[in-house]
């Protein structure tokens, strides 16, 4: 219970000081200083997360030196490569063998070093032990190309060609041509997801509607297959012409081209519309670093995914995470808020009470993948898969609802996070003086009306602390979600200007599971550990903001209803 | 604050509710059955996970039914049946008689729907007859001039407007002529064989002078056309002999992958060859199949052929399969007895064409069925009122047919989803084939076809088990010891600062934790693993030593820390951990030549993987240890201060205080717990996913991984096929963890209440 809240000082404060030097090992202190080492630990583990987590995700943005070197790998010869430092690490001396002579000493210091330039390379990354770093410098020109895919190019702006015509290297022009080319994008996917979303989606609209008249065994010559038919014809003429249009644009944002100079001395064709971002962080001042530091954190967190999630930003997954909460919440609030009332206010304290007091502390403390396991096989499978048969016959055996989704995942968490809203309420519901109650029904109100009127008004922070932390928990539960609807990469949100907008099928990102998911599947596990340490960082301080905010509610709480009766 | 406002509820008010306006007593009615239903809906839900998980589950443990389907007199006439077969849905089956005709019959009534013959133009009757590969449908037969004919008959399936249609097929995958095995022309007395599509091997004894053995291999397909030529290439034959001695043969069979050869004399004597190189055939081993008078009645190859069912007249079928011995020779073991209470000599043995299912039939009509795996009885029921002779499953085991001596055949719907599970097979050391003695093996899936799947949830159980272990090794003592510090030491301004950090520690999602052990954690401990252990030596004797120090400061500056020892703790182990990792490089070249887990795997011959228990100890013991703490901190925190005060004015110490008078009050509290937390550690899913290999493996060793039974649901239930056993059983592990927690929460529960009423008494 945490209704005890005594205001009395430390027990004992000022017992046991007598200078009792001899035996002191026996005596109270060292037990006592064990205990306060124990709790020391705990908040040393907690803050050395934190601030784990915190190095770790605030540096992903900081536009890193780019350092030029030769190195000369075993049996090759010397060449210069340009990258950023991605990661040191010590290596253990059975690992080490292919260590340098001049690193065989201990535990020699690896680098893993973005090279990048992975079409020639073949590799994003190298290891290099810091002892193979040759004549290590930052040159001002080395240039860093961001790109929509095969990653970063790292070189010398050599020249330049626009609509044909080749022109000297130029940074501002450079910029202007990267600013076309990020326009001209952003039309780009306005057209194949706005209108061509719209067109696929009437397709398939139409597609579903001859199977129905199908299924219901309408003769072939019926008048509305000829409709159809004219609609589909429709809609693929409008297809058509997109097609064109988007060809058009894609002919546009292909027609200027870069060259680029490595440091190992290739040159590279580079063709404009794939690049992204150009920028000299060798050159850059501490100002202009902030400056693309907040833009990138802005990027991070407004942007899509790109290269399977190894690259760009995670707003799909932040999406994703917010749609599923709202719909959770939708449905835990009233559920939990209700169950709690039952719990406090109605119930005669007999053996249901006892019997919901368990179920309530079992829901609490069932594995959270066991939710999944019962969200999969009843909601999805039972439930959706009853929908599915019920109200789309025509797209079996292609399931509707009967395979995991976003509803699925808000009813599954919904469920696991009753017990948050249940005990957060009903602790507010004890807070409210008992005279309150019995002021108001002595006034002549209903009980209804004194829940109603009085108490519940009185109970509201609590029912929102109950629900912060429920969206907390849910924000970051990944188990249950795994089996319930989320994906590592979902073609598009569950909202979108398609009829009817919200698409409670649809399966979604998630923070946590893209967490897991880039951290632990990705290919190069390694060279995307810097990304994930800044979604971490997003959860972690979303988490931590929400959890703040319910402690200071409920705090306000137990300071703003002390029973006057007391 | 006061807790008895609970118990006294609000006043009711129905006495003085009479003048009420009939909508406000509507709404006060409406608003309490919304609360019931509310109240309701907690415990329903709670109900209907677990009655859900249940139902999932229930199948498993069901036993098999067969259901009689249709009977009719045996198609194509009297005599002798060398094999029947049915179709994969039951409804067309296959009869091969001793005249060597194939019969294609219906299964509704018998009537005949195709008749050929499998032997050449003017041959008599087969002496010999063998089944090869039975999901191929295979068949050899010996004629009495020593030639042996190879023959496939088997079942097609397509699908057109009108449904599914089946076309019965006879076809000859090398040559429709036969194959010259035996010298001289003389009749086989046994024949056995294997066939696929590209080879044939047969095995024929022959009894001219003396009993002999020997081997046909045809390869190459009689369709396939010459390169050079343009002509069907001929498939080519070759016979040698295998080295035989002994008396008469009764039975020959030649496993699927046509590299072993069981020979059985007398029916009693097993001569077990090796094959692999058909010009130098090895005799592995000679073993005696029955004991005294017991004479072997019935044989036949498990599906897949790796093992043999011997049924004998004795009413018990003995498995064999070869497993490697002590000194790495291979040799067939007898590895299970299946009897049932009452079942008599065996006449017929059928094998199930995929599970490692059977069924028995003996002399007086009763039929059984097992699974071979599980050693599981599904079935004993009295199917005919004479012997059985033949029976015979399709494909995926859910028809039987049976001939009876009564010269009838009959149809049976078998319901048999799941015999591979029982309990024993579950959590016992299973033999499985091809392994070479009992395991706890969990292997779901792989990519053969003959994989045969292996559910034993002691690996996952244990795997499970040892995480929690570990956890609560490293959690109970800073969580308990943390607690007591905070509820009973320490200033309150400080406690108001500590216990939200310990809200925070809670709140911190798993996902976030198995990352950073999988990904941050691990290697560092593999890189320091010395600093671990130095951290568990070193932080405490900091503790104590800063004790010590501080002891010795003047009073006025000793009290000024009473309460507050925390704080420069932190401090302090900051310090004590940075010297350990320090440490820990120099400790390493000196003690453990350069690399502790080197030293490790080579010195003390445990392995060593990067993704460990140890770091899953301290990944989840930092997910538990908020649980823990919250918990028992209330529970020393709510002892009545009264008592300690007491205490304390009778002049014991704060520690004798706390030892023999607060924690003795609170120990029942601060044991749920350890309970709550030991069942949310079982539960946890996510950082054992990320931070172990998830190898099933069942070893103690803090260095080496384990999986899960929590991670074995989330990883493998999205690709388990609806219903079947692998789904089930997942949804009953999802069950056991549900009811381990159940039982741990309510316990829990339960002794928080009694402590609250004690307290309240006090």
């Amino acid at each position: 219970m945490v209704a005890h809240e005594s205001r009395q000082g430390g027990p004992g404060a000022a017992a046991g000081t007598g200078g009792r030097r001899l035996g002191w090992f026996r005596g109270d202190d060292p037990f006592i200083w064990l205990c306060a080492g124990a709790v020391a630990f705990c908040l040393l583990m907690v803050s050395g997360l934190m601030g784990l987590i915190l190095v770790r995700g605030m540096t992903y943005f900081w536009p890193a030196p780019v350092v030029e070197f030769e190195y000369t790998a075993p049996g090759a010869s010397s060449v210069t490569l340009a990258g950023e430092i991605a990661h040191r690490q010590l290596v253990l001396p059975e690992q080490a063998l292919d260590a340098p002579p001049a690193a065989t000493g201990t535990h020699p210091e690896r680098l893993l070093l973005k090279t990048g330039n992975r079409r020639i390379y073949g590799q994003d990354f190298r290891r290099i032990y810091s002892a193979d770093l040759q004549n290590a410098r930052y040159p001002e020109e080395l240039t860093v190309f961001q790109r929509t895919e095969w990653g970063n190019l790292y070189g010398y702006l050599e020249a330049l060609e626009v609509a044909g015509v080749r022109r000297s290297p130029d940074d501002a022009l450079l910029q202007d041509l990267i600013a076309r080319g990020a326009d001209l994008r952003r039309q780009l996917r306005r057209l194949e997801r706005g209108e061509g979303g719209r067109i696929n989606g009437a397709l398939e609209k139409l597609r579903l509607e001859e199977r129905r008249l199908e299924l219901d065994e309408a003769p072939a010559d019926d008048a509305r297959y000829v409709r159809l038919a004219e609609q589909r014809r429709t809609q693929q003429e409008r297809y058509k012409n997109l097609e064109g249009r988007v060809g058009a644009l894609r002919q546009q944002l292909e027609r200027d081209r870069v060259w680029v100079r490595l440091a190992s001395g290739e040159r590279v064709e580079q063709t404009l519309g794939d690049i992204l971002l150009a920028y000299r962080p060798n050159a850059m001042s501490l100002p202009q670093k902030l400056g693309f530091y907040l833009r990138g954190v802005l990027k991070f967190l407004g942007g899509e995914p790109r290269e399977a999630n190894t690259e760009g930003g995670i707003f799909p997954a932040l999406f994703g995470t917010f749609i599923m909460v709202l719909g959770m919440s939708v449905l835990v609030t009233p559920f939990g808020v209700i169950a709690a009332i039952y719990l406090h206010e109605n119930a005669r304290q007999g053996l249901l009470t006892r019997l919901v007091r368990i179920s309530v502390n079992n829901l609490a403390g069932v594995p959270s993948v066991v939710y999944g396991v019962f969200g999969l096989g009843f909601f999805v499978y039972f439930l959706g898969g009853s929908l599915d048969r019920l109200f789309y016959p025509e797209a079996l055996p292609a399931p509707t609802f009967g395979t995991p989704g976003l509803i699925w995942a808000s009813l599954t968490l919904g469920l696991l996070t009753v017990p948050v809203v249940i005990v957060a309420t009903e602790e507010g519901l004890s807070r409210v003086p008992h005279s309150l109650r019995e002021g108001s029904l002595a006034l002549g109100a209903t009980r209804s009306e004194t829940l109603w009127r009085t108490v519940l008004p009185l109970t509201i922070p609590a029912m929102l602390t109950g629900l912060i932390l429920a969206v907390a928990r849910a924000a970051g539960e990944v188990a249950p979600l795994m089996l319930v609807g989320v994906v590592k990469l979902a073609p598009s949100l569950p909202v979108d200007g398609v009829f009817p907008y919200l698409h409670l099928e649809r399966k979604f990102m998630h923070l946590g599971f893209h967490i897991y998911d880039v951290g632990f599947q990705s290919p190069n596990v390694e060279a995307t550990q810097p990304l994930v340490y800044a979604t971490t960082l997003v959860l972690v301080l979303l988490i931590v903001v929400l959890n703040l905010s319910a402690i200071y509610l409920r705090h306000r709480m137990r300071e703003g209803y002390r029973d006057p009766g007391t | 604050m006061k807790t008895g406002g609970k118990a006294a509820r609000p006043v009711d008010c129905n006495g003085i509710s009479h003048g009420l306006a009939r909508g406000r007593r509507l709404f006060d009615l409406l608003n309490n059955s919304l609360i019931l239903v509310g109240g309701m809906a907690v415990i329903a839900a709670c109900a209907l996970i677990f009655l859900f998980l249940l139902y999932v589950v229930a199948p498993i443990f069901q036993s098999a039914e067969v259901r009689a389907r249709s009977s009719f007199p045996t198609p194509g006439g009297g005599g002798d049946t060398l094999l029947y077969a049915l179709e994969e849905q039951g409804g067309m089956a296959l009869r091969v008689s001793g005249d060597g005709h194939a019969y294609f019959f219906n299964t509704r009534d018998g009537d005949l729907l195709k008749e050929t013959t499998l032997l050449p133009a003017g041959a008599g009757p087969p002496v010999a007859f063998a089944r090869g590969a039975p999901v191929y449908g295979g068949l050899a037969l010996g004629l009495a001039d020593g030639g042996v004919v190879l023959a496939r008959c088997h079942f097609t399936a397509h699908y057109t407007a009108q449904g599914r249609q089946v076309t019965p097929v006879v076809e000859f995958p090398f040559t429709s002529a036969p194959f010259p095995v035996t010298p001289g022309g003389t009749a086989p007395v046994a024949l056995g064989a294997a066939l696929d599509a590209e080879q044939a091997t047969v095995v024929a004894a022959s009894a001219a002078g003396g009993f002999s053995l020997r081997l046909l291999r045809v390869q190459g397909r009689g369709k396939e056309t010459d390169v050079l030529f343009g002509v069907p290439r001929a498939p080519e034959s070759v016979v040698t002999e295998l080295p035989y001695a002994g008396g008469r043969i009764s039975r020959v069979f030649v496993n699927e992958r046509q590299d072993r050869v069981f020979v059985i004399e007398e029916d009693r004597f097993l001569h077990f060859y090796d094959i692999s190189r058909p010009g130098a055939p090895i005799l592995l081993q000679k073993a005696s199949l029955v004991e005294g008078e017991t004479r072997v009645r019935s044989v036949t190859l498990q599906a897949r052929g790796f093992s043999l069912l011997i049924g004998d007249s004795a009413g018990r079928v003995r498995q064999w399969f070869p497993a490697r011995d002590a000194e790495g020779r291979e040799t067939l073991r007898l590895v299970r007895t299946f009897s049932a209470d009452g079942l008599g000599a065996i006449t017929a043995l059928a094998p199930e064409l995929e599970r490692r299912g059977f069924v028995v039939g003996d002399g007086t009509g009763r039929l059984a069925l097992f699974h071979a795996t599980s050693g599981h009885q599904l079935l004993l029921k009295q199917v005919a009122a004479g012997g059985i002779h033949q029976a015979a499953f399709s494909v995926r085991a859910e028809h039987l047919l049976v001939a009876a001596a009564d010269a009838r055949v009959s149809l049976w719907e078998v319901h048999n989803p799941h015999p591979e599970l029982s309990w024993r097979a579950l959590w016992d050391k299973i033999w499985y084939e091809g392994r070479n003695q009992p395991e706890w093996v969990w292997q779901s899936s792989a990519a053969s076809a003959d994989f045969e799947p292996k559910f034993s949830l002691t690996p996952l159980s244990f795997g499970t088990l040892k995480a929690a272990f570990y956890a609560m090794l490293f959690a109970i003592p800073l969580a308990v010891l943390g607690a007591i510090c905070t509820a009973y030491f320490m200033a309150p301004r400080l406690r108001a600062l500590v216990k939200p950090v310990i809200e925070i520690m809670e709140a911190v999602p798993t996902v976030i934790l198995g990352f950073l052990a999988g990904l941050w954690f691990a290697p560092f401990v593999e890189g320091h693993l010395p600093a671990i252990f130095l951290i568990l030596l070193l932080a405490p004797a900091a503790v104590i030593g800063a004790a010590w120090l501080w002891s010795h400061l003047p009073a006025a500056a000793r009290s000024k820390l009473y309460g507050w020892e925390a704080l420069p703790l932190v401090a302090v182990l900051v310090l004590a951990v940075a010297a350990a990792v320090q440490l820990s490089v120099p400790l390493e070249m000196l003690f453990f030549d350069g690399s502790m887990p080197q030293w490790i795997h080579a010195r003390l011959g445990l392995d060593y993987d990067q993704r460990n228990s140890l770091v899953v100890g301290v990944a989840m013991g930092f997910a538990v240890i908020p649980t823990i703490f919250s918990i028992s901190e209330d529970a020393v925190f709510s002892v009545p201060r009264h008592l300690s005060t007491g205490s304390l004015a009778l002049g014991a110490t704060r520690w004798q205080t706390l030892r023999r008078v607060v924690l003795v009050a609170a120990l029942p509290g601060v044991f749920s717990a350890v309970m709550i937390g030991f069942g949310r550690a079982v539960g946890e899913t996510m950082i054992v996913i990320m931070a172990t290999g998830n190898t099933p493996i069942t070893d103690w060793n803090l260095f080496e991984g384990f999986r899960a039974l929590s991670a074995n649901i989330a990883v493998e239930l999205p690709e388990a096929e609806v219903g079947g056993s692998h789904y089930r059983l997942l949804f009953l592990s999802a069950l056991l963890l549900f009811l381990v927690t159940f039982g741990l929460n309510t316990a829990a529960e339960l002794v928080r209440l009694r402590l609250r009423r004690r307290y309240r008494a006090l």
